[in-house]
């Protein structure tokens, strides 16, 4: 109860600061520039020069401290030892060079690079084009969304589910195993499998993502205009021909968003690594190994931000990317 | 239009079809754990949640009563009884190897001059011309079937013992301010951005662009060390704060995008009319902006309540601070093989943002479409 009332309480008086802030502070600017009398020109203009870092601040304020501080603070701990008391240059990069589980790990995020925004964009684009004349296509596609409510971590446990494991001398209570052994094979425990057990993992992110691929695919879809899709049957297009050669070739802008969309989550992928495997057998990853560095028994701030400034370089192209996109929206 | 009369009815099929198979792979790892949930441990470890759906069949023995327990009627010696407390069996067998050979009601021999019969109800008669010998009953077999059985024990036991109904509580309170805080704060930011003319706005709404996609790995060490420096510490604030800093760079993206297409000639006309940018932002701007706020809050809701990265390294790992992601997680590595605690956990966990998005499930479609260049 306590709880609740510092919570509601926290948020009342969040509320009111804001508002005191933006009301008060313009209140302060329009008294000081009143906006008539003698020289009511010069002081709107000397105010609207003012306002709008009032309305900006608090933004601006907490995106500084809490995006842009910690990039720089991650650079300059990147270069000094575990606690940032002594200066040790390139080391910890060096050191990550020659790591093995660093490398696992970066193989490991590469091959999630390829396949979780592959499988997920091609899911989501079939179910999208499938659903889209269905009566019920609109239950169907709720179903496929259903999962980007849930998260990492239940999703987690979902799946851990699925793979369980029984000996071959009892009944297999994982869905997986059960069809497995139905078949006719023995059990397998899917997640300490060698190299394959990154493709057990991998399915969990698709079955998030591919709901995300859709909606904003089917939205694309849509917008096609009918006169492309008239015109090419009337010249014999086949379905399959319409889809591939009429339809893609025309949302392949959106294409590329939601296949950047889902990079950028693959490469911040932690939640499933740390609660299914730990990256244990050949599993680890990037945000998972950074996490290990920074909780382990001692654990080594430097090196741990040398690791996520490599997630950091690896998600600037998109970055710059997007901002070009962004730019050239804006003209 | 749509197709080519004589191959429409063929891809139609094959359309619904793939779709169905979609939707039931989608669905069924899901539906699973929920059906385990309500299971209890023995169901859990002994079958596929599968099963649980149909009645199943069980196998047992019982004796039937031994010599002692006979009666004369007329000529014949007679034991009779029951076996069953309750429910109906479907067949019955009196050796191990055949525990099923007989239906209810059959008379079987069994041997000289006795003969057995069950009947549905599980009461049994075995009749002899001579008398019984011996203590022991004769074995029976019986197959039951058990309707499936459901229980609620495991969340009332997850709630309670578990510690979830006070983690459900400590996400509820870091969840609804982080998502209250950055609504205001971006709105007002978004506003500047949109209407107000100044030096650098294009550059800012660049730089918040490229925010939007920095990974909040590279923020954490910082912050941990910036939250103990200036006395934070481990708490509820700073974890609002860390939450509202990691879905301001969405919402001001999100909310700038959106009043810009607001209509000009409104907002121009309320500038003539002598409003000041604060009347102009409360009165117009912001109950215009609703489906744009509802569509972030959606976002950051469901961010939040399924967050386990940031709950780890800004809130503590005690009892009176561990949100419910937080709480699976320790059951995943600590009780890996109670299912039925895990999957009443994970339900109670997904209830929340499930009910959240089948009620708003448009405004988030809205919202993904308007800003999808952010990924978690």
């Amino acid at each position: 109860m306590e709880q609740f009332i510092y919570a509601a309480g926290t948020i009342l008086v969040g509320v009111f600061a804001c508002v005191t802030w933006f009301w008060g502070s313009n209140f302060i600017l329009d008294s000081m520039y009143p906006a008539r009398g003698a020289h009511a020109g010069r002081n709107i203009k000397r105010a609207n020069l003012i306002r709008p870092w009032l309305f900006l601040g608090p933004a601006l304020l907490i995106l500084g401290t809490y995006l842009v501080y910690p990039v720089a603070d991650s650079i300059w701990r990147s270069l000094h030892d575990a606690d940032g008391a002594e200066w040790v240059g390139m080391a910890n990069y060096r050191w990550l060079a020659s790591d093995p589980k660093f490398r696992e790990s970066i193989l490991n995020n590469l091959m999630w690079l390829v396949v979780v925004p592959s499988l997920s964009t091609f899911f989501g684009l079939l179910v999208a084009q499938i659903t889209d004349r269905l009566r019920w296509g609109s239950f169907a596609k709720s179903m496929i969304f259903m999962p980007m409510a849930i998260s990492f971590v239940g999703a987690g446990v979902i799946w851990k589910f699925v793979y369980d494991y029984r000996g071959a001398d009892q009944e297999q209570i994982g869905l997986l195993n059960a069809l497995w052994t139905g078949m006719g094979f023995d059990p397998q425990t899917w997640l300490t499998l060698p190299f394959w057990n990154n493709f057990f993992l991998m399915a969990v992110l698709i079955w998030i993502q591919t709901g995300f691929a859709m909606v904003i695919l089917s939205a694309a879809l849509r917008g096609i205009s009918e006169e492309t899709i008239e015109a090419a049957i009337l010249d014999g297009a086949n379905p399959w021909q319409l889809f591939f050669r009429i339809k893609v070739p025309q949302i392949w802008g959106t294409i590329a968003v939601v296949w950047t969309t889902i990079t950028i989550v693959v490469l911040k992928v932690f939640d499933i690594v740390f609660v299914m495997t730990n990256g244990q057998w050949g599993t680890q990853v990037l945000a998972n190994f950074m996490y290990d560095w920074m909780f382990r028994g001692s654990p080594d701030y430097g090196r741990g931000s040398a690791i996520a400034l490599v997630i950091m370089i690896l998600v600037l192209p998109i970055m710059i990317w997007n901002i070009r996109n962004a730019r050239r929206e804006m003209n | 239009m749509d197709n080519i009369a004589g191959t429409r009815a063929r891809l139609t099929w094959a359309v619904n079809l793939t779709a169905i198979c979609l939707v039931v792979l989608w669905t069924i790892p899901t539906f699973g754990l929920l059906v385990s949930s309500f299971r209890n441990a023995d169901q859990i470890a002994s079958s596929g949640w599968w099963d649980a759906l149909f009645a199943t069949q069980s196998v047992d023995y019982k004796r039937a009563e031994g010599a002692d327990a006979q009666v004369r009627e007329g000529d014949t010696y007679v034991i009779a009884g029951d076996l069953l407390q309750d429910g109906k069996l479907s067949s019955w067998g009196i050796s191990s190897r055949a525990p099923a050979a007989y239906q209810p009601g059959e008379v079987v021999d069994v041997d000289e001059g006795q003969q057995l019969t069950v009947q549905e109800d599980g009461s049994y008669r075995i009749t002899s011309s001579n008398r019984f010998e011996g203590r022991r009953g004769m074995r029976i077999f019986l197959t039951t079937s058990v309707p499936p059985d459901f229980t609620l024990e495991n969340y009332d036991r997850v709630v309670t013992a578990e510690g979830l109904g006070r983690a459900f509580l400590n996400t509820m309170t870091v969840t609804i301010p982080a998502t209250v805080i950055p609504i205001l704060v971006a709105a007002f930011a978004a506003y500047a951005l949109a209407w107000m003319q100044f030096p650098g706005r294009a550059i800012l709404v660049a730089c918040v662009v490229g925010l939007l996609v920095v990974p909040l790995q590279v923020s954490l060490i910082p912050l941990l060390k910036l939250h103990n420096a200036i006395g934070l510490g481990k708490g509820y604030m700073g974890i609002w704060l860390a939450h509202t800093a990691f879905g301001l760079p969405l919402a001001i993206y999100l909310l700038r995008n959106y009043m810009v297409g607001l209509p000009k000639e409104v907002i121009e006309s309320a500038r003539v009319d002598g409003a000041t940018e604060f009347q102009i932002f409360r009165r117009i701007i912001l109950p215009l902006s609703f489906p744009a706020l509802a569509s972030f809050a959606i976002f950051q809701f469901l961010w939040v309540w399924n967050d386990l990265l940031v709950a780890t390294v800004f809130l503590g790992n005690s009892q009176d601070q561990l949100v419910m992601t937080g709480v699976l997680r320790e059951l995943l590595g600590s009780r890996g093989g109670d299912w039925e605690i895990l999957a009443a956990s994970a339900f109670i966990s997904i209830s929340v943002p499930l009910i959240v998005f089948f009620a708003m499930q448009k405004y988030l479609v809205r919202g993904l479409l308007a800003g999808s260049v952010k990924g978690g």
